[in-house]
C-alpha cells in the first residue's frame, strides 16, 4: 500500500489526472457494454462516436492548449458556426472550389487567433471576456452572412464528406446477415492526425513545454527566461487556428451552414478537456486526456440516451454534472496531493 | 467641469447623450411619443422611447445584481440568461401543474413568484459556493449553468410550452388596465428603489467594495469575503426571478432557447459601460442602471435600421471589446504617455 | 590583495520617487568566496541585488564583470553575463520535470532533445549530490531539494556569480546543511556567492567576507574573522555598543501594576506559518515588544494572537477567561485591534475614502445592518483625522493617493476608533517619515497610560527601547527571551537575538 501510495506521490499531475481519465473511460464503456446490450461491443459504434465527434476532438485540443497555458477560449462554437456558414456560402452562392474553401477556414481561425492573442497577451485582458465578445461576433457575423440555414449542394465538397475509409476486419454482419465494413469519415484521420501532433508539440517541443511553464507560474517562467507574452499569444494562435480546422471537419461533417450549428460547442471542448485532466488553473493536461476526454463525454451521453432518457436536454445536463464532478475530483486528489508532499 | 468628469455617470450620460442625438439628427421620429389603444382596449402609451424604458427594465434589475457580483468577486455571471428561463420555467411549472393549458390557475401568482425566486436563488447560491468556496473563475464557474440551464428549464416543464391564459399574469409585463406606463418600468423602479433603499440601511456596499478591492485586508478587518461573495450571487438570482417574472409575462408562455437569449452580455456590458471596473473593487449602481437602459437604447436604434436581432450581438461585441481595450491598463498608460508627449511637442511648438 | 575581484559595483545609486534607495554602494566579490550581503529591511540589500540582476536599472554606478564593463537592463542580460540569482521564494514551475525546469528557456532552439538533458541532469544532479531524479516532477521535491535544483540550474548556466537571496528561509537544519555542503563545493570550483540570510549563525558557518548596508548606504565590508556577532548586530542597527545615551529612563506612563492578572494571556499558541509554540501574557496600560531580526517569527506571533492565521494550537484568556479566537472578527470582539505589517496588503483598502477606511473596523463590528449615518461617519473622520493630524485632502480622498506615514495613521484611526482593551501594531513606523514615526511613538505611550494595552513591534531598537517596558526576543522562530526593567538596553537586547555563546565579547 505505502508502495502504491510513494509511486501515487511521484506522479506528475498531468499523468495522475491522465490515468484518472482514461480508467473511468473505459469503466464507462466496459459498464456500457455489460448494461445496455452488446451494441457498445460493435467497433461501428465506437467509429460512430468517433465520426460525430471528430470536430469537438480538435476544438478540445486547441482548447487544451490554452487552458494549459492558463487562458480560454470560449470562442471556438461561434467560430465553427461562422466557418461552416462562410464556407457554405461560398461553396454553393459563389461556386467556389473545396480547397479554396479550407483556406477559408483556416484563414478565420487565424485572424481569430491574431486578434484575441493580441488582446490577451499583448494588452493584458482577460481572456474569457475578449473571447466572450469574440463568441458574440462570430455568432452575429453568421446570421450576417447569411440568415437562413440551408444544405451544401457542390458536387465536389459532397463527394468528400461522403468519403468513407474503410477499416478493414473490423466490420460487421448485420441483421440482414449481410457483411458491413467499418468505416471512418476523413475528419477522423484529420482529428487523429491533430492529436498526434498536438501531443507531440505539447510533449517535446520548447513552445509546448513553455505553455505547461506559463499556465503553472508566470512569475516563475519570465524569471526562467521564456517570453511570457509570446507564449501566451502562440496559445491563442494554435487555439484559434485548430477552432478553423475543426470548424471545417465539422462543416464537412453536417454538410450545412447555419446560425445554430455547434451550439455550445466551446461548452463541451471545455468540458472534454477538464474531463481528460487539463487542469482550469493551467500548467497541467494532456492531450491524450482530452481524447479520451471526448470519448468519455460521449459515451455517457450514449448511456443516458439508450438509458430511455433521450431528450435534448439530458445532454447539457450531463455534461454540467460531468463537469461538476470532474472538477471537484481534480480539487480534491490535487489537494491530497498537496498535503502529502508538505508531509 | 473636472468634477463632472471624473464622476463616473459622466460615462453612461454621455453614451446616453451621443445615442439620443444620434437618432434625433438621422430620425426625430424616434422622440414620437403616442396615446393608443392596445389590443385589450386599455390606453397606452408607445414610441420608441417607451420600448427603451420597457425592454430596458429586465436589464437593469439584472444590472443591479451583476454590478454586485462584480464588485465584489471581480468577476461576471455569464449564466443569468439560462437562469430566466429556469426561474420562468419554474414560475409557469408552478402556475399550471401538469395542464399545460390551464383555464384557471393552481396557485397564486405571488406564490409562484415566491418559489421561482427561491429556485433561482438556489441555483445562485450554487454558482456562489463555485466561486466563493471552490475559488473557480467566475465566469468559468457559471458556464456551467450557461450551458446546462436553459436544459434543466426544459426539464422543468418536460419540455411543454404551458400557455396561460389569465389576463392578470399578463400585467406583470404588459399593461396594468388604466395605466398607460409599461408595467416593467415600475417593477424596474421598484427594484431600483428597493437597492438604493439597501445600499443606504445596510452595509452590503461598503462591504462588497472592500472584499472587491483587498480580500486580504478585508479579512484582517473582520469581514468574511467567502460569505460575502456567496451572498453577491445569491441577490443577483434574486434579480434574476424578478426579470424572469417579467419575461415569462411578456408572452405568457416561454420559449426555452430564446428567452433571455445573449442578455447575459448586455447586463455586463450595462455593467462596464457604467464606468465600473470588470476586475471588481468600487461601484456605482446608479451608474450601471444607466447603463442598462444605454445599451436597450443601443438595440432599440440598431432594430429600427433594421439590423435583424440575430446580428446584434456582432455590434455589440464590437463595443464590448473597444471598451475593455480602452480600459484596459496597458492602452491607458500608453496613452496617457501618448498625450503627455503630445502636449509637450504642443508647447515645444508654441514657445 | 591577493584575491581577484570577480564583481565590483562601484557608486551605485537607485532612487525612486521620493526615496533614496541607494546611495554611493559599493560591492566587491572574489572568485571563490561566499560573502554575506547584511542589513536590516530597507538598508536596500534587495534594491542591490535588483540592480545587479536587472530587474531594476540603476541611476549611476558602475558593474565590473571580470574587469569588463557590463550593462545589465534585464534578467536575461544578467543570465547572459553568467549572474544568476536563487530567490527566497522557488522561482521555478512545479508543474514541469526537473530536468526541464533546469534547461527550459535556455535556448532558442524548437525542438530540444529531452533525452540528452535528461542524462545530463541526472549527471549533474549526482555530482551535486542532490536527492532528485531528472524526470521527477518539480512539485513533489522537498523545498529544499527545489532550491538545489535552481542552483543546479544556475551551475550548468557556468555561472559566475550565484546570488541567493534568503535560500533558508523555509528550510530546516537538515536541509540548510546540504545547502551549505553544495555552496562549498560551488566556492571550490571558483564560483562567488552572495549570500543574503537574516540568520547569524548561518552567516558565521559559510561565509567568508560581509558587507553591511544600512539606510541605502555602505557601512562596511568586513573579513568574517574581525568582526563579531555582537558587532555584526550593532552595525546592522547603526548603534554603537556602548551607546547608551538615548535610552529613555524616565519612561512616562509606567503605571503597570506587575501583580494584577494579565488583560490577554496566551499559552502554547501556535499557527500554520510554523512558530514553535509560545506562551504570552499583557497587563492593562502595557506596552510590550516582540523583537528580533527579520523572519524570526514577530510577526507570526501576533498574528496568531489575532487569528490572522489558522491557529492549530494553545488557548488565550482574557482576565482569565478563557475565549475563543479563530477569526480576526472574534479578537475584534474580544477588544484586540491589530495593525498589520504589510500596510499595502493587509491594511488600506487603496480604492476606498480616508473616510470607509477609518470606519471599517468598527463597521463591522457594529454589524451589517446599522450602518453609520454620513454625519456620523464624517464625524468620527473628522475627529481622527484632526486628532492623528492625517494630511488628506478630504475623508473623501481614496487612501491610496496618500503618503505612506498618512496611510498607516489612518490604519491607526480605524483601529483606535474600535476603543480596543488590546492593540497589536506590528512595523507601524516602517517606510514613514521620521516626523510620524515619533508621532505615532508619543501616541503609543499616551494610550498605555491611559490604560490601553499595546504591543509594538518595530526593526528599529531604539524605538522599541523608547516605548516598551518589556521585551520579548525571538530567533528562529522561537522565543528565546525577556527583557525588562535594567536588561532593556542595547547591548543586552543585541546579543540576546545573536545568540548566547559570544556574549561577552
Amino acid at each position: 500500500m505505502s508502495k502504491l501510495s510513494q509511486k501515487f506521490k511521484n506522479m506528475t499531475d498531468t499523468s495522475l489526472l491522465l490515468t484518472i481519465t482514461i480508467l473511468v473511460f473505459f469503466l464507462m464503456y466496459i459498464g456500457a457494454i455489460v448494461f445496455q446490450g452488446k451494441g457498445f461491443l460493435k467497433p461501428q459504434t465506437f467509429f460512430n462516436i468517433l465520426n460525430e465527434n471528430a470536430a469537438l476532438i480538435i476544438l478540445s485540443c486547441g482548447m487544451s492548449t490554452v487552458m494549459i497555458a492558463g487562458g480560454i477560449d470560449i470562442s471556438v462554437g461561434g467560430v465553427t458556426a461562422l466557418i461552416s456558414m462562410c464556407c457554405a456560402v461560398y461553396l454553393d452562392f459563389k461556386g467556389g472550389n473545396v480547397l479554396v474553401s479550407m483556406l477559408i477556414a483556416i484563414g478565420i481561425g487565424l485572424a481569430y487567433g491574431l486578434v484575441q492573442g493580441f488582446l490577451v497577451a499583448y494588452l493584458d485582458i482577460q481572456p474569457f471576456i475578449v473571447s466572450l465578445a469574440g463568441m458574440f461576433f462570430a455568432r452575429g457575423m453568421t446570421t450576417i452572412v447569411n440568415t437562413n440555414p440551408f444544405n451544401v449542394q457542390n458536387e465536389s465538397f459532397v463527394a468528400l464528406k461522403n468519403t468513407r475509409i474503410i477499416v478493414p476486419g473490423l466490420g460487421s454482419v448485420n441483421k440482414k446477415g449481410i457483411y458491413v465494413d467499418a468505416y471512418v469519415e476523413i475528419g477522423v484521420i484529420i482529428a487523429l492526425l491533430v492529436v498526434l501532433i498536438m501531443f507531440c508539440i505539447l510533449r517535446w517541443t520548447k513552445l509546448g513545454r513553455s505553455f505547461y511553464a506559463v499556465g503553472g507560474n508566470k512569475q516563475s517562467a519570465l524569471m526562467l527566461g521564456i517570453n511570457v507574452k509570446r507564449t501566451k499569444f502562440m496559445s491563442h494562435i494554435i487555439c484559434s487556428l485548430l477552432a478553423g480546422i475543426g470548424g471545417y471537419v465539422y462543416f464537412l461533417h453536417v454538410g450545412s451552414g447555419a446560425a445554430t450549428h455547434a451550439q455550445g460547442a466551446e461548452m463541451n471542448a471545455i468540458a472534454s478537456s477538464i474531463i481528460g485532466g487539463t487542469m482550469l488553473t493551467g500548467g497541467v493536461g494532456n492531450i491524450i486526456g482530452t481524447f479520451f476526454g471526448v470519448l468519455s463525454l460521449r459515451t455517457i451521453q450514449n448511456i443516458v440516451a439508450s438509458a430511455g432518457l433521450d431528450q435534448a436536454w439530458w445532454t447539457g445536463i450531463t455534461i454540467a454534472a460531468m463537469l461538476c464532478l470532474f472538477l471537484v475530483i481534480q480539487s480534491v486528489v490535487m489537494a491530497r496531493k498537496k498535503m502529502s508532499v508538505k508531509k | 467641469m473636472s468634477k463632472i468628469y471624473k464622476n463616473q455617470i459622466f460615462i453612461p450620460m454621455t453614451a446616453l447623450l451621443i445615442l439620443l442625438l444620434f437618432n434625433l439628427i438621422a430620425d426625430p421620429s424616434f422622440f414620437k411619443i403616442t396615446m393608443g389603444l392596445n389590443s385589450a382596449g386599455n390606453p397606452v402609451l408607445s414610441g420608441y422611447l417607451m420600448t427603451v424604458l420597457d425592454n430596458g427594465s429586465e436589464l437593469a434589475i439584472l444590472a443591479i445584481g451583476m454590478t454586485l457580483v462584480t464588485a465584489a468577486s471581480g468577476g461576471q455571471d455569464i449564466s443569468v440568461g439560462a437562469a430566466i428561463a429556469i426561474a420562468g420555467s419554474t414560475l409557469l411549472r408552478v402556475l399550471c401543474g401538469t395542464n399545460t393549458r390551464p383555464d384557471t390557475l393552481r396557485t397564486p401568482i405571488f406564490v409562484a413568484f415566491l418559489i421561482s425566486c427561491l429556485v433561482a436563488m438556489a441555483f445562485g447560491a450554487f454558482n456562489g459556493v463555485l466561486v466563493a468556496i471552490f475559488k473557480i473563475q467566475p465566469m468559468v464557474a457559471t458556464l456551467i449553468l450557461y450551458t446546462a440551464g436553459r436544459s434543466i428549464a426544459a426539464w422543468i416543464n418536460n419540455n411543454e410550452l404551458p400557455i396561460i391564459s389569465d389576463p392578470k399574469f399578463s400585467y406583470y409585463g404588459g399593461f396594468i388596465p388604466g395605466i398607460p406606463i409599461p408595467t416593467p418600468v415600475f417593477i424596474a423602479a421598484a427594484m431600483v428603489i428597493l437597492i438604493t433603499l439597501v445600499l443606504k440601511f445596510t452595509n452590503l456596499g461598503l462591504y462588497t467594495q472592500a472584499v472587491g478591492i483587498n480580500e486580504s485586508s478585508s479579512r484582517l478587518n473582520g469581514l468574511n469575503p467567502v460569505f460575502i461573495k456567496w451572498l453577491t450571487f445569491v441577490i443577483l438570482g434574486l434579480c434574476v426571478a424578478v426579470a424572469a417574472l417579467i419575461k415569462v409575462s411578456r408572452l405568457s408562455s416561454i420559449n426555452y432557447s430564446v428567452i433571455a437569449k445573449d442578455i447575459e452580455m448586455d447586463a455586463i456590458l450595462a455593467v462596464a459601460l457604467g464606468g465600473n471596473a470588470l476586475s471588481g473593487g468600487k461601484f456605482n449602481m446608479a451608474a450601471s442602471v444607466i447603463g442598462a437602459f444605454v445599451i436597450q437604447l443601443l438595440t432599440t436604434t440598431l432594430f429600427k435600421f433594421n439590423v435583424p436581432s440575430d446580428a446584434l450581438p456582432a455590434y455589440k461585441a464590437v463595443v464590448v471589446i473597444m471598451l475593455v481595450v480602452f480600459s484596459a491598463p496597458v492602452v491607458r498608460d500608453r496613452m496617457s504617455v501618448l498625450f503627455k508627449k503630445l502636449s509637450a511637442e504642443s508647447r515645444k511648438e508654441a514657445a | 590583495m591577493a584575491d581577484k575581484a570577480l564583481l565590483t559595483m562601484r557608486g551605485i545609486d537607485k532612487f525612486f520617487p521620493g526615496v533614496k534607495a541607494l546611495m554611493g554602494v559599493d560591492f566587491t566579490l572574489r572568485k571563490g568566496e561566499i560573502h554575506a550581503l547584511m542589513g536590516e529591511n530597507g538598508a536596500g540589500k534587495s534594491t542591490l541585488i535588483k540592480v545587479l540582476t536587472g530587474v531594476y536599472t540603476k541611476d549611476a554606478g558602475t558593474i565590473e564583470l571580470d574587469g569588463n564593463d557590463v550593462n545589465i537592463r534585464s534578467p536575461q542580460d544578467a543570465q547572459h553575463a553568467g549572474i544568476s540569482t536563487v530567490y527566497q521564494e522557488i522561482t521555478l514551475c512545479p508543474n514541469l520535470s526537473v530536468a526541464e525546469n533546469m534547461y527550459i528557456g535556455r535556448s532558442d532552439a524548437v525542438l530540444q532533445n529531452w533525452k540528452k538533458m535528461n542524462e545530463g541532469a541526472d549527471k549533474l544532479l549526482r555530482s551535486l549530490d542532490i536527492p532528485a531524479q531528472a524526470t521527477q516532477q518539480l512539485g513533489s521535491c522537498s523545498i529544499a531539494v527545489q532550491q538545489m535544483v535552481a542552483i543546479a540550474r544556475a551551475v550548468d548556466m557556468e555561472c559566475k556569480v550565484l546570488i541567493l537571496d534568503e535560500p533558508t528561509s523555509s528550510l530546516d537544519e537538515q536541509e540548510v546543511q546540504k545547502l551549505f555542503k553544495l555552496m562549498r563545493e560551488l566556492k571550490g570550483r571558483g564560483v562567488g556567492i552572495i549570500f543574503v540570510t537574516h540568520f547569524l549563525d548561518q552567516v558565521y558557518e559559510v561565509c567568508d567576507r560581509i558587507t553591511v548596508l544600512r539606510d541605502g548606504k555602505l557601512v562596511g565590508e568586513y573579513e568574517i574573522k574581525d568582526l563579531p556577532r555582537l558587532q555584526l548586530v550593532s552595525k546592522m542597527l547603526g548603534k554603537e555598543l556602548d551607546d547608551l545615551s538615548d535610552i529613555n529612563t524616565d519612561k512616562e506612563g509606567e503605571t503597570v501594576d506587575r501583580t494584577s492578572e494579565p488583560v490577554f494571556e496566551a499559552e502554547g499558541l501556535s499557527s500554520t506559518e510554523g512558530i514553535k509554540p509560545f506562551d504570552f501574557n499583557i497587563r492593562k496600560g502595557e506596552v510590550n515588544g516582540f523583537t528580533g531580526l527579520l523572519g524570526s517569527g514577530r510577526s507570526e506571533c501576533v498574528r496568531a494572537i489575532f487569528g490572522a492565521d489558522r491557529v492549530v494550537s494553545g488557548t488565550v484568556k482574557k482576565n482569565g477567561k478563557t475565549v475563543k479566537i479563530q477569526k480576526p472578527i472574534d479578537a475584534m470582539k474580544n477588544g484586540i485591534g491589530y495593525l498589520p505589517e504589510d500596510r499595502k496588503v493587509d491594511g488600506i483598502i487603496g480604492d476606498l475614502s480616508v473616510r470607509e477606511n477609518i470606519i471599517l473596523a468598527l463597521q463591522v463590528m457594529k454589524g451589517f445592518f446599522k450602518p453609520f449615518t454620513k454625519a456620523e461617519a464624517n464625524a468620527f473622520a473628522d475627529e481622527y483625522i484632526k486628532a492623528l493630524s492625517i494630511k488628506t485632502a478630504s475623508a473623501d480622498t481614496p487612501i491610496k493617493s496618500l503618503s505612506g506615514g498618512n496611510q498607516q495613521k489612518v490604519i491607526l484611526a480605524r483601529w483606535l476608533l474600535t476603543h480596543p482593551d488590546y492593540l497589536i501594531l506590528d512595523e507601524p513606523t516602517r517606510g514613514i517619515d521620521v516626523g510620524t514615526k515619533v508621532d505615532i511613538q508619543k501616541l503609543v505611550l499616551k494610550l498605555a497610560s491611559e490604560g490601553m494595552s499595546i504591543t509594538f513591534i518595530s526593526s528599529e531598537t531604539d524605538e522599541m527601547l523608547r516605548t516598551c517596558s518589556r521585551l520579548i526576543v525571538m530567533r528562529d522562530r522561537r522565543v528565546v527571551g525577556e527583557l525588562t526593567g535594567e536588561d532593556l538596553t542595547q547591548n543586552k537586547i543585541m546579543s540576546t537575538i545573536a545568540g548566547g555563546e559570544e556574549k561577552n565579547e
